[in-house]
């Protein structure tokens, strides 16, 4: 990943953007933190927050005519957050103190003319910014119009307060100073910069442009007046609307400017955010029950702590996250993806001999692309994922057992146990080509052949068929050598068969099809079902209700989905919509391998699918689930939610029942080993259908005949141990008598690497069979004994 | 050395030998390592248990395969 591909990618992710109430007020409060800490009742660490951006705190904390309100979020709902009240109540209780990290002392002297809010603004951060400051004022004392609130809102002495930070700051405040032009003269020769607070100079004529209203003309970002190194700002009582807040951010632009200016830097760089702006922040407010706003019971007084403690629970805590409130993998690495995509391209780097810390990550996305759907700027994990592995790939540090286990079985089934083409029997040609796909025929082998026959039937001009697999595991391991050499093989099989129209009972393979092979025409299973009628032997599901599991890869093949539903229909079921469908599914966790790479990981995502449990407390990810049966139409969905304990059919299994009035959606979990056999047995089926040609596939050490309880048969396929590699591990310790034996039970272990897992076997031989206690692997390759 | 719990009552069926800890080495991602374990001393016949095979040695695959 290049740097630019990077910020791109970190672009696209508004998580990190501030809320409304932040980017709505003028000096940028972070709002947020300070409402959280009021809720938390902590008054100082709420007022920390505030004074690390407000001057004064004390003041402008009780006064502030906050316009964040009026942009505030949970104003959407009923009514916004009382963020001036909140801040009032935490400044009135507060004793921490404001603490000044001074920078290191600057030679220019700045005058500031007038000691309004503005110009008291401009003084506090430019002494803070360590420049030397002398305020010059008409009246005698500091404060302008601040000293007009009533005593109740604004005391008196908390003005002089928080107004004595000045002198611990060494400014130097010069009372009662006739200002005229002449003295104005003076300061702009013996100053390096002013600062005019436009509220104190009514009157004094000083040679600068005014406007209509007789106002000093300013540029309105920079404050900049017609003089150079004179800046001014404030004087919004003099139109008529003091704004405590607008007065304060005038001063802050002045003296942002004055530093630039005395800087020589550029004055409008990255200032677009000076002031109020519109924030990228997307916040979903669905489903956020209104609560009215707490009003104070003594409105002059303001808040009470119960009152402000009530009213600061009421708000929403602004942030994105609609990607990880719908995915389990977001949320189990514990960030959002402008920060993953920051991590990605790390791992890719690594700089200085650093750990490739993500690799496991990387790789457990489904690359389902229900982010996308989601996320208000399309983020694709999924895309950010596949590019990340391709990368893995070619800079060859992508571990093998990231996907060994699904690249070795989808090489099963593009090998000569399953891959197989051939025109209808009879027929010299194909019109159509059904590809029924190397998972359905996995689960449903039965299935298949009856619809295949039933193809044949319905279907003029031959229907051909092809077995194998399309392609998608090598897709997901980033691994598009081998995706590209499984396609080429495909289409020219396909073109060899005369270019007939695809018939795939796979979302998946049909995806790829239309997207990878130009000119080839694919279709649905479900789509031609729909054309040709369905069998009158097609269950008769009245009365029953499914919710349907859509495939997360036809999210954007509302044309597949809608077959599914009418078909659903037709046999007489009822549907109940998951929220999470249409261009929402949710992956099984089959999908771009996380099965694979991340076991763990996919066993709670799917285990979160068939369960009845909605919400974890205080985790985002949410599932949502349905308690009816599921109408599964891909093979590997109803595999993984069968093998999750829900339960769910798959729709071949209702059109083209294996047993009448069965219950398919009982049919329970199904190992890896007899998915393979089941591939199988649907090519023997096919080449007796032609005849006879070809011979049975004698599977090795098939002579070995195993048995195990369903316990045991279960533990060793969730660690993805088939019963051949068992069968290897029996026949070398059985002829090499390389085995250990347990003299209590007489049981023998004996192991056996095989290729890059090694496997070990518990076992007794029992008559002509042999009785198998457990199994498990390691890859670790055991170099041997040291002698 | 004692052997732990889960290697008792194991013995070489090859050699009838009984097992003893052993330094045995493996290596996975590029790393070697050296590990204690029942094993015969004649035959060179390894035991890796499987809580083992399951817990440390599955939790070191998977720190090696991020680095
Ligand atoms: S709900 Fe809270 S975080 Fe959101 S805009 Fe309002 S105050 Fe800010
Ligand atoms: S699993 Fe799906 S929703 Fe989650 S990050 Fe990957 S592509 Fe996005
Ligand atoms: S949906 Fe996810 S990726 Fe999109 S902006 Fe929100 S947090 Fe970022
Ligand atoms: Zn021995």
């Amino acid at each position: 990943m290049k740097q630019d591909n990077l910020r791109e990618w970190e672009q696209k992710c508004i998580q990190e953007e501030p809320p409304e109430c932040t980017a709505a007020c003028p000096i940028h409060i972070d709002a947020r933190l300070f409402v959280k800490e009021m809720g938390r009742g902590d008054h100082e660490a709420a007022f920390k927050v505030l004074a690390k951006t407000m001057p004064f705190p004390g003041i402008l904390g009780r006064i502030c005519d906050h316009p964040c309100e009026l942009k505030c979020k949970r104003g959407e709902v009923e009514a916004p957050i009382a963020i001036g009240l909140l801040e009032r109540n935490c400044v009135e209780r507060a004793t921490g103190k404001v603490r000044v990290q001074l920078l290191p002392r600057r030679g220019q002297t700045i005058a500031i003319l007038g000691g309004g809010l503005a110009g008291l603004t401009a003084a506090w951060d430019l002494l803070r910014k360590g420049f030397g400051v002398t305020i010059f004022e008409r009246s005698h004392e500091l404060g302008g119009s601040l000293r007009e609130f009533p005593g109740n809102t604004l005391p008196q002495e908390i003005i002089d307060e928080e107004l004595a930070v000045l002198d611990t700051l060494k400014a130097d405040c010069r009372l009662g100073q006739a200002l005229d032009a002449t003295v104005f003269e003076d300061i702009c020769r013996e100053f390096d910069a002013v600062f005019i607070d436009r509220e104190a100079v009514a009157g004094c004529n000083l040679p600068l442009k005014l406007d209509d209203a007789g106002e000093i003309t300013i540029d309105a970002a920079s404050g900049a007046t017609d003089r150079e190194g004179v800046y001014a700002g404030g004087g919004t009582r003099c139109i008529g609307a003091y704004s405590p807040i607008n007065e304060t951010i005038q001063g802050r632009k002045g003296s942002l400017s004055i530093e630039r200016f005395i800087q020589k830097a550029n004055m409008g760089a990255g200032r677009e955010n000076d002031g109020p702006f519109q924030t990228r922040l997307f916040t979903s407010i669905a489903g956020i029950d209104p609560i009215p706003r707490v009003q104070p019971k003594d409105a002059e007084a303001g808040f009470s702590n119960e009152e402000a403690l009530a009213e600061a629970g009421r708000c929403i805590q602004c942030e994105c996250m609609e990607c990880v409130k719908v995915c389990l993998y977001l949320e189990r690495y514990q960030a959002y993806p402008k920060k993953y995509a920051r991590q990605i391209f790390n791992n890719e780097q690594v700089i200085y001999g650093a750990a490739h810390t993500k690799n496991q990550f990387v790789n457990s996305c489904s690359t389902c692309g229900l982010c996308e759907t989601v996320c208000p700027n399309a983020f694709n994990m999924g895309d950010l994922c596949l590019q990340a592995r391709r990368a893995m790939n070619e800079q060859k540090f992508m571990p093998l057992s990231f996907h060994e286990f699904a690249l070795t079985d989808m090489a099963h089934s593009n090998g000569e146990q399953f891959a197989f083409s051939h025109h209808q029997p009879g027929t010299e040609g194909s019109a159509w080509l059904y590809f029924p796909s190397c998972q359905l025929c996995a689960t449903s082998p039965g299935e298949v052949i009856s619809s295949y026959r039933f193809l044949q039937e319905r279907l003029t001009g031959g229907v051909g068929v092809m077995l194998g697999c399309c392609g998608a595991p090598a897709y997901w391991a980033g691994r598009d050598d081998l995706f590209r050499e499984t396609m080429d093989a495909l289409r020219t099989q396909w073109e060899q068969l005369g270019s007939p129209r695809v018939i795939t009972a796979c979302s998946t393979c049909l995806s790829l099809f239309r997207e990878q092979i130009p000119g080839m025409e694919a279709v649905s299973l479900w789509r031609v079902l729909e054309e040709t009628g369905l069998p009158v032997d097609a269950c008769a599901a009245t009365g029953t209700t499914v919710a349907v599991a859509d495939p997360c890869i036809t999210r954007h093949d509302p044309e597949t989905q809608g077959s599914v539903r009418r078909i659903a229909g037709a046999i007489g079921m009822t549907i109940e919509e998951l929220p999470l469908s249409g261009d929402k599914p949710e992956c099984c966790g089959y999908g771009g391998l996380m099965y694979n790479a991340n076991p763990k990981l996919a066993k709670d995502v799917i285990d979160r699918r068939a369960s009845t449990k909605t919400a974890d407390p205080g985790k985002y990810y949410h599932t949502t689930v349905s308690g009816h049966d599921y109408l599964a139409y891909c093979a590997m969905c109803r595999d993984k939610l069968a093998g999750a304990g829900k339960r769910v059919s798959h729709l071949i299994e209702l059109i083209f029942p294996t047993v009448a009035g069965g219950d398919p959606a009982a049919r329970g979990w199904i190992s890896w080993s007899q998915r393979r056999t089941n591939r199988a047995r649907v090519k023997q089926e096919l080449l007796r259908e032609l005849g006879g040609k070809g011979e049975d596939i004698v599977e090795p050490y098939a002579n070995i005949l195993l048995e195990m309880t369903p316990e045991v048969s279960r533990r060793i396929d969730e660690r993805r141990i088939l019963e051949g590699d068992v069968r290897t591990v029996i026949d070398h310790a059985e002829r090499s008598g390389q085995r250990l034996r347990n003299s209590a039970s007489g049981q023998y272990r004996a192991c056996l690497q095989s290729g890059n897992v090694t496997f070990w076997v518990d076992y007794t031989p029992a008559d002509n069979r042999f009785q198998v206690h457990n199994a498990y692997c390691h890859r670790m390759k055991i170099v041997g004994v040291k002698k | 050395m004692n052997l732990p719990g889960e290697a008792q009552g194991w013995i070489c069926a090859a050699c009838g030998g009984e097992l003893e800890m052993m330094k045995v080495g493996f290596t996975y991602m590029k790393g070697n390592f050296e590990v204690d374990l029942p094993a015969c001393r004649n035959c060179g016949l390894v035991l890796v248990s499987e809580e083992l095979a399951t817990g440390k040695m599955a939790d070191a695959e998977r720190i090696l395969e991020d680095k």
